[in-house]
């Protein structure tokens, strides 16, 4: 799919450009973009060292081991699938915690885990499980406390408070989540 | 104010409680610090690759002049909003043209940083999380997910404009 829309965008763009004559903007771009993406990924590189620093010593000392336990307290209520005390509901909250920290690589391993301790517990292998799709939904959603590439590229952009979006994002974040979870009751009901 | 808050409170709270539980916190942080290195590593060709497709697409003002019957939705956002649910890093380097051209402070910046941080890349964790356990049936999966994702943007509109 990524093939397919990246191929799209070059042949659309260029072919708009030379239609509407507009070749100097196209020719600066194609050689400023490799300037752009050189600058962002050494902008947000530090940044980046920095908080998987900061959160290897969460890791190391247990704090998100400790967080995610008393998250799968929680869950209990959004997965009423899932037995007490089984596998599944640990990845699922190692997973929203490793999100919530702004650590998208460290999250998918446990998303991969959590997928498969609910296909144990699916009966139609081949077919999504309520849970599975509850499951995608507080991914999709979203849930980060610490935007650490939206700060660091912030940052770098010149932005009076780059930390401003912080607790905004939060707000909308804890809302979009309880109303996506909300849709995704109906339409568990409706199917 | 809150905001400026909560990074300082999290490293605070962080390290007191590594200390507390013995953890050779500055040895420990450097072993993370190292990770970085893999990650920018494998970043850097993904990021050139989008913000070169991204920023010829954007500057071709196609996307503007096609979507200007929306009117409720800024233009600048359009792109940042149909590529979100696609790739991560792509929408990184939508996210970092908008920066550029209209600065990250303002209406369109502070937006598209919301949207960036709250929503994710739907298509993707579908396809890799239902595709890793051989699920073929996703159901209601994709309207569930994409909805969640419409319900984030919806607020952090909402949000722009009541308080800024």
């Amino acid at each position: 799919m990524v093939n397919k829309i990246w191929g799209f965008f070059i042949i659309i763009g260029i072919i708009y450009c030379l239609f509407n004559n507009n070749v100097d903007v196209i020719n600066n771009e194609i050689l400023n973009s490799c300037k752009t993406a050189l600058d962002m990924t050494f902008k947000i590189f530090p940044v980046m060292a920095l908080w998987l620093g900061i959160s290897k010593i969460a890791e190391v000392s247990g704090l998100l081991k400790k967080l995610s336990l008393k998250l799968s307290f929680l869950l209990k209520y959004i997965f009423p699938e899932i037995p007490k005390g089984h596998q599944a509901l640990s990845y699922i909250s190692s997973n929203i915690i490793a999100n919530m920290f702004g650590l998208g690589n460290a999250a998918t391993p446990f998303g991969l885990k959590a997928m498969q301790s609910l296909q144990e517990l699916n009966n139609k292998k081949d077919t999504a499980s309520r849970s599975m799709i509850t499951f995608l939904v507080l991914n999709t959603s979203g849930v980060t406390i610490i935007p650490t590439t939206i700060i660091s590229l912030r940052m770098m952009y010149g932005s009076i408070s780059p930390t401003s979006i912080v607790f905004p994002c939060i707000i909308i974040t804890f809302t979009s989540t309880i109303i996506g979870l909300i849709i995704d009751r109906i339409l568990a009901r409706l199917s | 104010m809150i905001s400026s808050l909560i990074i300082p409170l999290v490293v605070l709270f962080v390290i007191i409680y590594a200390i507390i539980k013995k953890v050779p916190v500055y040895d420990t942080f450097i072993e993370g610090a190292k990770e970085s290195f893999d990650l920018i590593l494998k970043l850097f060709p993904c990021l050139l690759a989008m913000i070169f497709a991204v920023n010829i697409l954007t500057k071709s003002n196609i996307v503007t002049n096609l979507f200007n019957f929306i009117s409720f939705i800024p233009n600048e956002i359009i792109p940042l909003i149909i590529m979100r649910p696609i790739s991560g890093t792509s929408s990184l380097a939508i996210l970092s043209t908008i920066y550029e051209t209209l600065g990250p402070d303002g209406f369109i910046g502070t937006l598209a940083s919301y949207i960036q941080g709250t929503t994710d890349t739907t298509f993707y964790i579908l396809t890799l999380y239902f595709g890793s356990v051989g699920i073929k049936k996703i159901k209601y999966a994709l309207w569930a997910g994409l909805l969640a994702d419409l319900v984030s943007i919806t607020i952090s509109i909402l949000f722009v404009s009541f308080f800024s």
